[in-house]
């Protein structure tokens, strides 16, 4: 008992978190290999095991169904898909995982650009009878979009190609052929058997051939502490507390969460838009006061001038300053039935700004499957990738989506449903 | 100087966010209170968010009258402690009103009566967003809920039919009529929540250690002995040491036999449980899909 403890007060200082998007249809394997991660790491539980079990037998289906897990929604389970991102977690001594778990075909693009939009790792599921197929293809691009720092491709099914080391090559060779086209960092590549459990927790006995880590060993020690932007100081002001209280009478604190860069007590910041600057004379958290902050702490900061700042404006350094701009490229992911409406305004929200925008030109449609640029089809229905130039009624205070995935992101919103008709990678 | 954050600082980073969030972008919030670890854990991360200002919202306790006395005696002290003000909607007042029938039979629970209750309050105190302490790894439904989650002029929920949630970006817009439910804990596990909870010195209610109390057993599940349970026939009360590892109402919430008498202890038995912490839960066992079935009528 004391040794568990030990662990978990361990995990508690040093554990840090990662999260990863799966994509993958019913036949690759992928509710398998999630099952297996989440019963070998024992976030699964006996009863939920059970209620499976025994779903799985009222459908008169064999052995357990662990598609079942992850799809919780009735529709999924009457129609044996996933519709929807589903979010599992597990966790080891060393880290916490959130998997974002999604569904693969291509009508479902939208759920996988949601999915990706706050992985660090994106796991990518070959099977290795059929090698690089459309869907990983698809995948990765969309994880190439997205910027998901890491790529893992597990290549599975090997015990259906024999644990043969020529098939695994092959493939891989294949998928370096390909992602040499796309603006990805970090790729690294296991032959698995999700079913087996080759290379996935254990090493396998199979594939002695392979000199590599198993899937949980990247988990968790693949490198992620510079995924955040540390360089470039961005402050969006969320929130403005004023307590109204005798003991705290002219405290005026702006709230928010860092999204880059890190802010020190004593700095000399500048307010955009006003171009005012002044300096922080605090950084405050309910612990009390700290000397600097970094992604992704939420924290209240106090200046030394009484300015005028509001929600919506951003805190940067003078000498380290966003675009500030109304015209802007934007690579953009359709989610909506209805198609774009080039003369239409949208809301956009873009950190804790709000204005609104119209779709001024249709660069090229995107095709997820190949990359080619459609020059010729403008139409951007549900699903589509287009770049677009857009133009805002206010600035808005951006950086590159590459350079900053917060200050270089935003989603569109229809005024008239309110429904979040797309999500845009600033570029 | 390494800049880094441990999970459980990320998490709580998140959450205060995401509570932050919805101070600016509503006119009107609720915080909904059960008394369960869940609920405590939300309200202690809104006091962090907006300190050293007080929480900008009152707290709502949807009260089914079969609460166990220590949960009221806790949600009261805290209520003060945090000095914010406390609405409490009354199941037993809309059965009175004919709003809602009470449930017969030995099962029988206010368990799904609490849904037309909080319904009326919201749209009797005009609240227009009600944060809630669910989290997704929960219950399968749970799982796909989003951290802003709309509902419409009913109350209802549409899982198939949610908007799309990216980077830290939450879309609030509304119609007049509807209101969004808030999840700022969706990606605690319980574990999770146990561990913050320790390394914070939060005080809970004491239901959650393990305590002498009397009990009996039904469908495989401990349940607490209250005036609200009818005995079965061949049902026999008996002394048992135990304690609850989720918080719910007396006719619905099971027991677990267990020592754990302070929080590390607690953590360690969480840490190898098999079981999940809502096995114990008859509410969640009515079907297969029970949480989705009432989270679309408007359910926490």
């Amino acid at each position: 008992m004391h040794q568990i403890i030990e662990k978990f007060t361990k995990q508690k200082t040093d554990a840090d978190l990662l999260r990863f998007t799966t994509a993958g249809s019913v036949d690759d394997g992928k509710s398998t290999l999630i099952g297996r991660l989440l019963y070998d790491s024992k976030a699964i539980f006996e009863d939920q095991l059970d209620a499976v079990r025994a779903a799985t037998e009222r459908r008169g289906e064999e052995g357990i169904n662990l598609a079942l897990l992850t799809d919780g929604l009735r529709a999924e389970r009457e129609q044996g898909i996933t519709i929807d991102v589903a979010y599992r977690y597990f966790a080891t001594p060393k880290r916490k995982f959130i998997i974002a778990d999604t569904p693969g075909h291509i009508q479902y693009t939208r759920n996988m650009v949601t999915g990706a939009s706050t992985a660090n790792v994106a796991l990518i599921l070959i099977d290795a009878r059929h090698g690089v197929v459309e869907q990983t293809r698809r995948h990765a691009i969309i994880a190439s979009l997205l910027q998901i720092p890491h790529l893992v491709v597990c290549i599975n099914k090997m015990d259906l190609v024999e644990y043969s080391e020529a098939t695994y090559e092959t493939i891989k060779d294949e998928f370096y052929h390909f992602c040499s086209k796309l603006d990805i960092k970090d790729v690294h590549f296991i032959p698995i058997s999700a079913l087996n459990g080759d290379n996935v927790v254990e090493k396998s006995e199979q594939m002695l051939w392979y000199g590599g880590t198993t899937l949980m060993y990247y988990l968790e020690n693949v490198h992620i502490g510079s995924d955040h932007n540390l360089i470039d100081c961005r402050f969006p002001v969320q929130y403005v507390i004023r307590p109204n209280t005798d003991a705290f009478h002219d405290y005026r604190g702006y709230a928010g969460r860092i999204a880059g860069g890190v802010f020190k007590k004593g700095d000399t910041v500048m307010v955009m838009p006003s171009g005012f600057t002044s300096k922080i004379r605090q950084i405050n958290t309910f612990e009390g006061e700290i000397e600097e902050a970094f992604p992704p702490m939420s924290v209240t900061l106090l200046l030394e001038d009484d300015l005028d700042i509001s929600r919506g404006d951003m805190l940067v350094r003078e000498n380290n300053v966003p675009e500030s701009a109304q015209d802007v490229d934007v690579m953009l992911c359709w989610f909506n039935e209805k198609p774009l409406l080039p003369s239409k305004k949208y809301l956009v929200l873009h950190t804790s700004r709000e204005v609104r925008c119209m779709i001024k030109d249709i660069r090229y449609k995107l095709d997820i499957n190949t990359l080619h640029r459609n020059l010729e089809d403008r139409e951007i229905r549900m699903n589509d990738i287009a770049r677009v130039q857009m133009r805002t009624t206010q600035p808005l205070f951006c950086d590159p989506y590459r350079r900053n995935r917060i200050t270089g992101s935003i989603i569109l919103v229809d005024e008239g449903t309110h429904e979040t008709v797309a999500a845009g990678m600033i570029i | 100087m390494n800049y880094h954050l441990n999970h459980l600082r990320e998490l709580e980073a998140e959450s205060i966010f995401v509570i932050r969030e919805v101070a600016a972008q509503f006119e009107n919030p609720v915080i909904l209170f059960s008394g369960g670890k869940d609920s405590i854990l939300l309200t202690w991360l809104a006091k962090k968010a907006f300190h050293p200002a007080r929480i900008p919202f009152p707290i709502m306790h949807i009260d089914t009258g079969h609460n166990f006395p220590e949960t009221i005696a806790y949600r009261d002290a805290w209520v003060q402690e945090l000095g914010v003000k406390l609405v409490v909607a009354s199941v037993q007042e809309a059965i009175d009103q004919g709003m809602v029938q009470e449930e017969k039979g030995y099962n029988a629970s206010r368990n799904g009566l609490q849904t037309a209750a909080l319904l009326h309050a919201i749209e009797k105190h005009k609240f227009d967003v009600a944060l809630g302490g669910g989290r997704r790894d929960e219950e399968k439904a749970r799982a796909k809920e989003r951290f802003f989650s709309h509902r419409d002029e009913f109350g209802q929920w549409d899982p198939k039919n949610q908007r799309p949630e990216l980077w830290n970006l939450f879309n609030g817009k509304k119609h007049i009529g509807e209101h969004f439910r808030v999840f700022p804990i969706s990606n605690w596990t319980e574990l999770d929540v146990w561990q913050y909870l320790a390394s914070e010195q939060v005080s809970l209610p004491n239901l959650y250690f393990s305590h002498r109390r009397l009990c009996f057993q039904r469908d495989g599940v401990i349940m607490a002995m209250s005036d609200f349970i009818n005995l079965k026939p061949h049902e026999q009360t008996l002394e048992m040491i135990v304690r609850f590892r989720t918080i719910g109402d007396m006719t619905c919430t099971g027991a677990v036999l267990s020592n754990a008498a302070n929080l590390d202890d607690v953590i360690a038995e969480v840490a190898t449980s098999r079981i999940t912490e809502r096995g114990g839960r008859s509410d969640d066992k009515r079907s297969e899909t029970s949480m989705e079935d009432r989270k679309k009528q408007g359910y926490f």
